[in-house]
């Protein structure tokens, strides 16, 4: 048995407090809203409404004669500044309806509304391409005048997987099905909106910005373009951020430079604070994918081939189209060791909001579609579907959809076991033979995840611990807490390296000017793989603080070891010197205290461009959902009841913030299966802008949660560690629509099982 | 304009306010007496990050006007614990890791309190009917939920 419980480590693997948490139960913790700085403008942005349109004429004369109205800029205004990805701070050439043609800064919030309403803009309007099929075609209007493409396709987030040879795999093939599934936009719900406050050093020039940043040194690169200034003189301060999921990259980029623009325009300090209808129209979501599948299997549940076609909607600009649709093709076989695979993925700009990152990060869209292909698939050919799921699952030797050969897998074990613990096989065939209006379903799915980045980008990273005098260490890092509970685990994995207690160790925010970036806090990354240059940071100051305290306490190096914070001599562990005798007599005296180390991801990693075929991930983490549901036939409500889910984290740094993570992502995930979509209206502006119409789970919705934590044997990852923060929400929707089907005998292949799509098959305005 | 004086007690505090007629209580609270832990997520009444008690009541202080609160008591998540200890629902959320991002957090112990102030022994389904004003994304609730009855048992005074 793998579940947790089995390994043996002094500070990690245990649910020690988050490093944060008193700060914030008490209220006390800081985040970016929260600032006040004397003298200080507010600011805001004035969107067009319009899905696609050009600036004709825009007369900013009225608003800039108002008393305490400091500056009113336009796109004129600010020719040079490129913010990533084609994104525009402002825009004459409107691409979507969140898009921004000016902004203010003025002494008051009220000011700010009264100068919004005094710009007078004159529009042309463009027509709209609300959907991929209608800009996906030769000839239709173009999305950016500079896509070389005559039919708004973005290239770069074109992929190919290309294993063996599918059509032999379905001449192979006793049934081949295929089917259609799509999926809907998802809005990341993070409750605390993009906030922004910035100030510049009259003297220097350096400009600070207290942001909500999940990536600060990503939202460095936007401030510094939009004042052309050398990064240098950019500060990015990141404050406790209430939520991110991916969500706040691109916005808070946005957010952060417009502040610092109208801070150096007006040479007074700038905040900058979306509303909740602000940010739903500005901030990117879960790109929708329609996926056309089709599968090949033989009498005895053996899949021979898998084909996906994948048209995702881009949205207005191209954002992260091109990551997203790479991991998505890289896992478009899921946790099957399928011979025949071909997947083509293509992303498509439309006059919708954009597509980003967000937990998942394509894999939610290929589960829904897979997981019920299988499961569609093996009812085809009379099989129970956890039959073929566990005829086909990758193990150890066999290969993954990217061909890569697969060791410590123990995937086949965490099935049987979730099978088992809710008597699956039993209800499952019990479960489809009811009647009457309330019926029952259970649904599973079967996933696997590459862990961090693999080829995507280097998952390289560098951390710092600096020990003080007094004993009291301070941890330092380039990838960034973003609630996940990043400071308290790196505290334990850097006590755990260094042989101190938890508690000496502090850990604040990451401040741009006291790190170098270690790439984004991404891909869930931050455990598996950003965390193992604290890791080494931690064992090679320990040889350091080591060698110190020989010298110190006049033995060989050699005579001394450390053990939770003590030195002691090994020959006499009575003789002993606290951190704070041996740091308080190396201050000042040429030892060193502090330790600065990077850490390079294995070299053998590789992916080829042409058929997606490699060693493309160090290691993958594996799971099990199952969701147990009633529906009401005679509304199409689906109740989810109970969600079981099984993941394998490799080595469990802190059982308590995974237990956090699983239970967090599976609400999300719930509410992608359930009732989470944006909607637009005929001219193809969002209608879904605040919670009282994008509906989130509370607490009344939730489900029974039975969170199963599996370690396995791995040499990778900090200590073994492997990804959770993704793994967890990636296939709940899929489960979900896999036990509506077993409740009720229909395929939901448009998520979320909203009441509308279980009662009718299609959505209603 | 003409601003509105509004006499109410704020943690305890008699306070005495100028307050523009549509200024909401939330802005009141974090921007003429700097209590930034009453937080803003959505401005209608969804998110519940706002959550203050007034008299005894929670409610959503983005949807109450500061003008309105002339002889009213109001407690903040800065008015339940002392700069020494935490309050018992305090010290439950973070033993529970009842919390990620905290941005939800003072909304749900101000919610949780207004719940155990009048119910010492809440049922688990009480429990998810007093937060189910508070959205929270990051925990998805379960570990909130079992904050709430510890802290219960904790201020019924047993272990």
């Amino acid at each position: 048995m793998s579940l947790y419980g089995s390994k043996k480590f002094e500070v990690i693997n245990k649910s020690v407090p988050r490093i944060d948490g008193e700060d914030k139960v008490t209220g006390r913790a800081i985040y970016a809203a929260d600032i006040v700085i004397p003298r200080m403008l507010y600011s805001g942005v004035l969107r067009s409404g319009r899905a696609h349109a050009r600036v004709v004429k825009i007369d900013t004369s009225k608003a800039k004669a108002i008393r305490g109205v400091h500056a009113v800029v336009t796109a004129d205004d600010m020719p040079k500044p490129d913010a990533w990805s084609g994104y525009a701070y402002l825009t004459n050439h409107i691409r979507h309806a969140g898009d921004c043609v000016a902004m203010v800064a003025a002494e008051s919030r009220e000011l700010v509304d009264d100068a919004l309403d005094a710009i007078e803009v004159e529009y042309e309007d463009l027509p709209v391409m609300s959907s991929v099929e209608q800009a996906f075609a030769e000839g239709a209007p173009k999305i950016h005048d500079e896509n070389d493409q005559a039919d708004n396709r973005y290239m770069p987030s074109c992929f190919k997987l290309r294993k063996g040879n599918v059509e032999d795999g379905f001449a192979e093939a006793d049934v081949v099905l295929e089917r259609e599934y799509s999926t809907q936009h998802q809005e990341h719900g993070y409750i605390e909106p993009e906030a922004a406050v910035a100030v510049q050093n009259p003297a220097d020039g350096q400009m600070t910005v207290y942001a909500s940043a999940q990536n600060p040194f990503f939202t460095r690169r936007y401030v510094a373009d939009i004042i052309q200034a050398p990064m240098n003189e950019v500060r990015i301060f990141q404050q406790n951020i209430g939520g991110s999921f991916g969500g706040k990259e691109e916005s808070i980029g946005l957010v952060a430079a417009r502040a610092a623009y109208l801070c150096k325009v007006t040479k007074r300090p700038v905040k900058m604070v979306f509303t909740r209808e602000e940010l739903m129209m500005e901030s990117v979501k879960r790109h929708p994918y329609t996926l056309k599948c089709k599968i090949g299997i033989k009498k005895d549940g053996t899949i021979t081939a898998l084909q996906n076609d994948i048209y995702v909607d881009a949205g207005a600009y191209n954002n992260q189209a091109q990551y997203v649709n790479w991991k998505a093709c890289a896992h478009s076989s899921g946790a099957y060791s399928i011979p025949n695979v071909k997947t083509d993925i293509t992303g498509v700009y439309t006059n919708n909001i954009m597509g980003g990152a967000f937990r998942g990060f394509g894999n939610p869209q290929v589960l829904f579609a897979l997981e019920q292909l299988i499961e569609e698939a093996a009812e085809a050919i009379g099989m129970e579907p956890l039959d073929v799921r566990r005829r086909n699952c990758v193990e150890d030797g066999k290969t993954n959809g990217v061909g890569q050969v697969l060791e410590h897998v123990i995937l086949k074990e965490i099935i049987d076991y979730s099978a088992e613990k809710t008597d699956y096989v039993k209800k499952h065939e019990a479960y489809k033979h009811q009647t009457g209006i309330k019926r029952k379903g259970i649904g599973m799915v079967s996933m696997m995840r590459g862990c961090g980045t693999g080829c995507e980008t280097p998952d390289a990273s560098g951390a710092m611990i600096t020990v003080m005098e007094d004993g009291s260490i301070l941890i330092n890092s380039g990838l960034a807490e973003n609630g996940q509970g990043l400071k308290t685990a790196y505290a334990q994995i850097a006590a755990e390296a260094l042989s101190v207690p938890y508690e000496s160790i502090r850990f604040f925010g990451t401040d741009t000017h006291s790190i170098p970036d270690s790439g984004m806090t991404v891909a869930s990354r931050g455990t598996t793989m950003g965390a193992q240059s604290m890791r080494k940071a931690g064992l090679e100051l320990r040889e350091i603080l080591l060698e110190n305290a020989a010298e110190i306490m006049g033995v060989e190096k050699d005579a001394v070891d450390l053990k939770n914070g003590i030195f002691f001599l090994k020959a006499d562990p009575s003789v002993t010197r606290t951190m704070k005798d041996i740091c308080g007599i190396s201050i000042w005296s040429g030892h060193q205290m502090g330790h600065y180390s990077w850490y390079k991801p294995p070299k053998d990693l590789y992916s080829d461009h042409a058929t997606g075929q490699g060693k493309v991930w160090p290691q993958y983490a594996y799971g099990v959902i199952i969701a147990e549901v009633e529906v009401d036939t005679e509304t199409g409500y689906v109740d989810v009841k109970k969600l079981t889910c099984s993941h394998d984290l490799g080595t469990v740094i802190n059982p308590a913030l995974a237990v956090g993570q699983i239970c967090g992502g599976a609400l999300q995930g719930m509410g992608y299966g359930t009732t989470e979509d944006i909607k637009y209206d005929k001219k193809g502006v969002m209608k879904t802008i605040n919670f009282d119409k994008y509906i989130i789970p509370t607490a009344m919705d939730i489900p029974e949660f039975d969170v199963n934590l599996f370690e396995c044997d791995t040499d990778q990852g900090t200590f073994g560690a492997k990804s959770i923060g993704e793994p967890s929400l990636d296939g709940i929707a899929a489960a979900i629509a896999n036990a509506v089907y077993n409740a009720t005998g229909k395929r939901v292949r448009h998520n979320p099982c909203s009441m509308e799509q279980v009662l009718l098959g299609k959505e209603l305005d | 304009m003409e601003l509105v004086k509004v006499h109410m007690t704020v943690n305890g505090e008699p306070v005495e306010l100028d307050v523009k007629p549509y200024a909401r209580l939330l802005d009141v609270l974090r921007e003429d007496l700097a209590l930034t832990g009453t937080k803003e997520g959505c401005g209608v009444g969804e998110c519940g990050a706002c959550t203050v008690l007034v008299d005894g009541e929670n409610v959503n202080s983005c949807l109450v006007l500061a003008s309105s609160m002339e002889g009213k008591s109001i407690v903040t998540v800065e008015g339940i614990s002392s700069d020494e200890s935490l309050h018992p629902i305090q010290q439950a959320f973070l033993d529970h890791h009842a919390l990620q991002c905290g941005f939800c957090t003072p909304g749900l112990v101000m919610s949780v309190k207004a719940l155990l102030d009048k119910d010492p022994a809440p049922s688990r389904e009480a429990i998810k009917t007093a937060i189910s004003g508070n959205l929270c994304r990051c925990t998805g609730y379960q570990q909130v939920i079992e904050a709430a009855e510890d802290a219960a048992r904790a201020m019924r005074g047993e272990e």
